[in-house]
């Protein structure tokens, strides 16, 4: 099964520059967590301190009890093994074929022979759909094959945690859907623990256990996806609708002044960008391909989910009333339109170290 | 929780204590199993390239300059049956390694910091740590030491053309006798002199070779950055070598002795 990562108070500089601050969360294992975010805030940083590739000056990051802030350097070795990362821009080998650029986490660390090597990059590559472009270099291909290759490179070794930098930039919006089946399809096949980062809300609507959200150097929320789908936070709304109108701007920061100008801009009739629907509100989750067995994750979540949900705010609780069957609200005890009051005890047996 | 104390030349004290650990770092990775013979091969090969017919082109008019002007002054002198000997010395203790160094630094250093440089902004680097593979192991100390074997050679061809060049001109030029030459040659000349000229080639190589790898993974952000990156290596890489020569020449002399003294 897929590893805990649990993040404590982390913050990040470069120099007098904060990119983000305190940021406290835990990445369940085996689950599937988006973290959104304007442009710029600092995603692709949180990415590369969760696989130790830059030190954040305060708090930790727990990975099997082991804190990669302050590991050596040996240890970090040993720990990335686990990872499988897409960088934003795919991070090939610019001096190898794709062939080989595959094939290069199997020879490095596995004593596979040459053929079934061959075998394994070749299922990878059909998986992410770049079979007969073995022999390109990466200079060669586009921007969305790049990325595709990488991920086929990221899967190679059965990672136990995947990270994913915006694995929708620069494809397609077909290709994207693919990506996301492939994500979730992979997630019920070998229960690994999933982090995306992206700006892409269709993603962040269908595929996630669990979402976040980074602004304005800080975490603004990070919990089950049904509380951020039904959060009435102004950057969450304005984030998840894609509107102009709301506290962020071109800049990081938007000035009152503004926001007053596109406020009456508004009332005048100018759009803001946005299409006149509310996207926020929960929709299904996409499910493995029939055929694959079905998510564990799911039910780890439910069980995890219904012990805390006294907790959530009023709409996120009703998203996730509602989206049980009305056999499972009776066995948690719970019922649409009243608030899931004293926390409901786990009708399964718990797993050893599941929260 | 690292806390950064910066008082005058901090930095620069900073920079000189990475860089320190990262020649530290590279020789100890040398030890570590699989060497990676393939990329040191074609390293050494690919440096090779680059700096062999420069080499030769500035060589030559080196020894040239170094056999005429020893050539007159031991004329004036009265001390023309020592002009091999003289040159020779000159040419193989300090010209050859100098030449090299600033070809080892310009060509195959400057070769060296640019080609980690890109793979460094293009996220290669930062890709292979995480696919669990030391870019210590597999990219810096192939070129280090392929920076060292080729530094080691090219001394020993500058030296070569070098006195070539130098009896060449002294003989034809400026009529010495060849047999003089050859005899003050064996002279004053001695075998601790070539391994000294050898030696600091070895020495220079790696500083090149450290100094290049060290700019070429820290480059001031993106691909200007690595421009910027290229051009302080090769300035850093002269200004220590000739330092280090400075060092090595002073300890040479006082050590062993000069031959007939
Ligand atoms: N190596 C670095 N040195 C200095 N500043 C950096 C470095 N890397 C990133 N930054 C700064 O950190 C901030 C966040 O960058 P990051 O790449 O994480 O953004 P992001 O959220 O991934 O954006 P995008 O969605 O556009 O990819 C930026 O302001 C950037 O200038
Ligand atoms: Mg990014």
């Amino acid at each position: 099964m897929g590893v805990e990562v649990v993040v404590e108070g982390l913050t990040k500089s470069f120099g007098k520059q904060t990119i983000w601050q305190d940021v406290t969360l835990t990445l369940p294992p085996g689950e599937v967590s988006v973290m959104l975010g304007p442009s710029g805030t600092g995603k692709s940083v949180f990415l590369k301190s969760l696989v130790g590739l830059l030190k954040p000056e305060q708090g930790k990051i727990v990975i099997n009890g082991t804190d990669l802030v302050r590991c050596s350097e040996h240890r970090l070795y040993e720990i990335r093994k686990m990872f499988g990362v897409l960088f934003q821009d795919g991070a090939l080998f610019g001096s190898m074929n794709l062939y080989d650029n595959i094939a290069f986490p199997l020879r490095e660390h596995t004593r596979k022979t040459e053929a079934e090597v061959r075998r394994i990059v070749l299922e990878k590559m059909e998986m992410v759909g770049l079979v007969g472009a073995e022999k390109k270099l990466p200079g060669e291909i586009s921007g969305g094959m790049r990325k595709r290759a990488g991920l086929a490179r990221a899967l190679v070794l059965d990672p136990e945690i995947i990270l994913c930098d915006e694995p929708d930039s620069g494809l397609d919006p077909v290709r994207t859907a693919y990506l996301s089946q492939l994500l979730i399809d992979l997630n019920a096949q070998i229960d690994a623990t999933i982090l995306i980062v992206t700006h892409n809300i269709n993603i962040a609507r269908t595929v996630p256990d669990n979402l976040g959200m980074l602004f304005r150097r800080e975490l603004v929320m990070f919990g089950p996806r049904e509380v951020l789908l039904t959060s009435d936070e102004p950057v969450v709304e304005q984030f998840l609708n894609g509107r102009r109108l709301g506290p962020i701007g071109m800049s990081e920061e938007k000035d009152t002044a503004t926001m007053a100008a596109e406020q009456a801009h508004a009332d005048a009739g100018h759009s803001d960008g946005s299409t006149s629907e509310d996207v926020r509100g929960i929709i299904p989750q996409i499910e493995p391909t029939p055929g694959l067995p079905f998510r564990d994750a799911v039910r780890r979540r439910k069980d995890r989910v219904m012990s805390i949900i006294h907790q959530l705010p009023y709409q996120a609780q009703q998203g996730i009333i509602e989206s049980l069957t009305t056999e499972e609200q009776v066995r948690y005890g719970v019922h649409v339109g009243a608030p899931a009051a004293a926390p409901a005890p786990s009708p399964w047996p718990r797993q050893g170290g599941v929260l | 929780m690292t806390t950064q104390t910066s008082f005058p030349g901090a930095g620069a004290l900073r920079e000189t204590g990475k860089l320190c650990q990262l020649g530290i770092d590279v020789v100890r990775t040398t030890f570590r199993r699989p060497f990676q013979l393939r990329e040191f091969i074609q390293q050494s090969w690919f440096i090779v390239s680059v700096t062999v017919l420069p080499t030769a082109l500035v060589s030559i008019p080196f020894g040239a300059v170094i056999a005429l002007q020893l050539g007159s002054l031991t004329r004036q002198i009265g001390a023309q049956s020592f002009t091999g000997a003289a040159s020779v010395l000159a040419i193989i203790q300090q010209a050859s390694p100098i030449v090299t160094a600033l070809l080892i630094a310009g060509a195959g250093g400057s070769a060296i910091c640019a080609d980690l440089g890109s793979r460094k902004i293009r996220e290669e680097i930062d890709a292979m740590e995480v696919l669990g593979v030391s870019p210590i192991h597999r990219l810096v100390v192939p070129r280090v030491l392929a920076a060292m074997l080729v530094s080691v050679l090219l001394n020993g061809m500058v030296s070569v053309v070098g006195v070539l060049g130098g009896y060449f001109f002294n003989v034809i030029m400026q009529d010495g006798t060849p047999g003089a030459y050859l005899a003050s040659f064996s002279a004053l000349a001695q075998l601790p002199d070539l391994w000294i000229s050898e030696l600091k080639a070895l020495i220079f190589g790696f500083i090149a070779g450290i100094v290049a790898a060290y700019r070429g993974l820290n480059p001031a952000g993106g691909p200007k950055g690595v421009g910027d990156a290229v051009n302080q290596a090769v300035v850093i890489t002269f200004l220590l070598l000739f330092f280090v020569n400075f060092v090595l020449t002073t300890i040479y002399l006082q050590v062993v002795p000069a031959k007939g003294s």
